[in-house]
């Protein structure tokens, strides 16, 4: 194996490598390429079935009439919507949704915001203490954050800091913060610097350059981490369960959670309360699809 | 940890890892001004992570080395509730749950994923667009919905039973109210949230592989074991790090399925740390001891994270 472990050594491959993989790719297979077609729509056919199924389950619950017996995965005989209106109605649900929206209105704009101001500070510039600073923000990212929630409830109590949406949104935002400063360092850390000598020889400050000229290049950049944020303030459990404190500041997913473990036999409220909480994120799924996976991919982890 | 930025647009091919901390190049601070001006930067995020990151987790140490109902003064009584992690086998047992969540959340669909990817190979799959975008929905979704849906397939009357009576006698197995399959169960259900994640990494790095590599191979009479031991295997370590830290992180964190499916239950066969300081900081007021299990519960994380890191840099 010398000739592979030798071009082994030389790294990684530019996108003429990608180019040449796909004619070669097609050139070199051992088996009939139909045969080999038909094996791998075979194998992620049945992997996409296995990720559908509980889902769709759910859907078909969601539309079950009252009077009808669900079992397994069926069709139900026929359709009713009653259960999304009294999912809507009954369990405080609108309350819940109207909660989620307005956590994720403040945490994701002023989230990436502050996001963009660290991580060109770490990108672009030099201080003391800028080692142990990034530290400090990394910490966050591996950081279960089911222990510093402990205290963090106790003292906002024991400071009567409670009884407002900010309890939630405040922490939220401080939490994603450790992910979005490391993700926008390495947007701007890459290929910028020309940019940014350009913009002082034509006078432009630091902020104006961060605004103008920075900012608009890393614009993909961006738009992934305002999914991701999206996604996680929309999805986040554990914090809105914790630190929400009434029920009227709840949001959706903290609020069915705890519906779960008291109501769960009405399972077609539930499905249909599932259905429509799952509808923003996938929404911004459909049409951002490609942002979200490569963030998610990327290889950091949040809280 | 590892960060890749994938600008690749045609011609973007050389962004490479960033590298954490890099010197800033000769020229960058003079437009920054004053000496002050990064920090004026930094100030919010760091007011932010200090108030609701750092400072409460040196809290959680504090707290971990007193008992404390929540009511009255805490009671300092040193490493005791250390001790008791050590000593108690209820405490240790829900670290031995975390490991089975490991297997089932890493090491199953980190391992099915690579033989997936090393059964399709590098062919080119028609409609490879819409299989990625189906088996990456469950990343998308919130944990109370899945669980909402696993709860289903695991109930009673639910589809686990449908398919198994299948083949054979009626199956009514309430498998998330039994001693020995509630847990497993957990675990299957966060195989099923990632395994979509290690799919879509694998398929998507062993694209990137040079063809070079493989033909060299087959010109040294590699079979396709050698094939994917000596050039899939090595050239996915980046994609295969990357699944660990995600994996391994998340079921060590493990706390939302684990409250919504079972509250650690039957008995406590499945709970995990994540679930027991949060039943503890919060229902059952032992407040000390739960954060005794999150500060422990972060040293063995960050050692993991440590770890994989250094299995991604090792040739």
């Amino acid at each position: 194996m010398t000739a592979v472990s030798e071009r082994k050594k030389r790294g990684h491959i530019g996108w003429r490598g990608l180019v040449s993989a796909r004619t070669t790719g097609r050139r070199r297979g051992l088996k009939p390429a139909a045969t080999s077609q038909a094996l791998s729509h075979l194998i992620l056919g049945f992997f996409a079935l296995f990720t559908l199924l509980p889902l769709v389950s759910i859907f078909f619950i969601s539309l079950y009439p009252q009077d009808q017996v669900i079992s397994g995965l069926a069709l139900p005989q026929s359709l009713d919507f009653g259960n999304y209106a009294r999912a809507w109605d009954v369990a405080n649900f609108s309350v819940l949704m109207k909660n989620s929206v307005i956590v994720a209105v403040f945490v994701v704009p002023i989230a990436a915001f502050i996001s963009i101001l660290g991580g060109y500070a770490f990108a672009t510039m030099r201080f003391r203490g800028q080692t142990l600073l990034f530290f400090a923000f990394l910490l966050g990212l591996l950081l279960p954050y089911e222990a510093p929630i402990v205290p963090l409830y106790y003292d906002m109590n024991a400071l009567g800091l409670t009884g407002s949406p900010f309890t939630l949104i405040v922490p939220e935002i401080a939490l994603f913060l450790s992910f979005g400063i490391y993700w926008m360092r390495a947007a701007f850390g890459d290929d910028m610097q020309t940019l940014i000598e350009a913009a002082r020889i034509d006078g432009a400050n630091s902020w104006t350059t961060l605004w103008r000229v920075l900012v608009p290049s890393v614009k993909p950049a961006i738009v992934t981490l305002l999914v991701l944020f999206f996604m996680w303030s929309w999805n986040e459990f554990l914090l809105a369960l914790v630190l929400a404190g009434s029920p009227s500041l709840q949001t959706a997913p903290a609020g069915i959670g705890l519906f779960l473990g008291e109501h769960v036999s009405d399972l077609r409220g539930l499905a249909a309360a599932a259905v429509i909480m799952s509808i923003p994120p996938l929404l911004v799924y459909i049409f951002l699809q490609r942002s979200f996976i490569q963030g998610v991919t990327s290889g950091s982890v949040k809280g | 940890m590892t960060l890749r930025v994938h600008r690749n647009g045609p011609g973007g091919g050389h962004a490479k890892s960033a590298l954490p901390v890099r010197p800033a190049r000769k020229g960058a601070g003079s437009i920054t001004g004053p000496k002050y001006v990064p920090y004026l930067y930094l100030l919010p995020g760091l007011l932010l992570v200090s108030a609701f990151v750092l400072y409460p987790l040196a809290r959680t140490v504090q707290i971990s080395l007193t008992e404390w109902t929540g009511v009255t003064a805490p009671d300092f009584i040193g490493v005791d509730n250390y001790i008791e992690i050590l000593t108690d086998p209820d405490l240790r047992s829900l670290f031995w749950h975390a490991a089975v969540l490991i297997f089932f959340y890493a090491l199953v669909p980190i391992t099915l994923g690579l033989l997936i990817t090393a059964v399709l190979a590098r062919s080119r799959v028609r409609g490879m667009t819409g299989y990625r975008a189906v088996l990456f929905i469950p990343q998308a979704l919130s944990m109370v919905v899945v669980a909402i849906a696993w709860q289903w397939v695991f109930a009673s009357n639910g589809i686990l039973n449908q398919l198994l009576s299948l083949f054979g006698d009626e199956v009514t197995t309430a498998w998330l109210g039994s001693f020995d399959w509630a847990l497993p169960a957990v675990g299957l259900t966060g195989t099923w949230r990632q395994i979509g994640l290690c799919m879509v990494l694998f398929l998507a790095g062993v694209q990137k592989i040079d063809p070079a590599l493989y033909e060299a191979a087959r010109l040294d009479g590699a079979n396709a074991w050698h094939e994917f031991r000596y050039v899939t295997l090595p050239n996915l370590r980046a994609e295969i790090a990357v699944a660990l830290t995600l994996t391994v992180t998340a079921a060590l964190k493990s706390f939302d399925l684990v409250y919504l499916m079972t509250k650690g239950g039957p008995g406590t066969s499945t709970s995990v740390p994540g679930y027991e300081i949060f039943a503890r900081a919060f229902n059952r007021g032992e407040i000390g001891s739960a954060a005794s299990l999150g500060v422990t519960l972060t040293i063995l994380i960050v050692l993991v994270a440590f770890g994989i890191e250094r299995f991604r840099r090792e040739p």
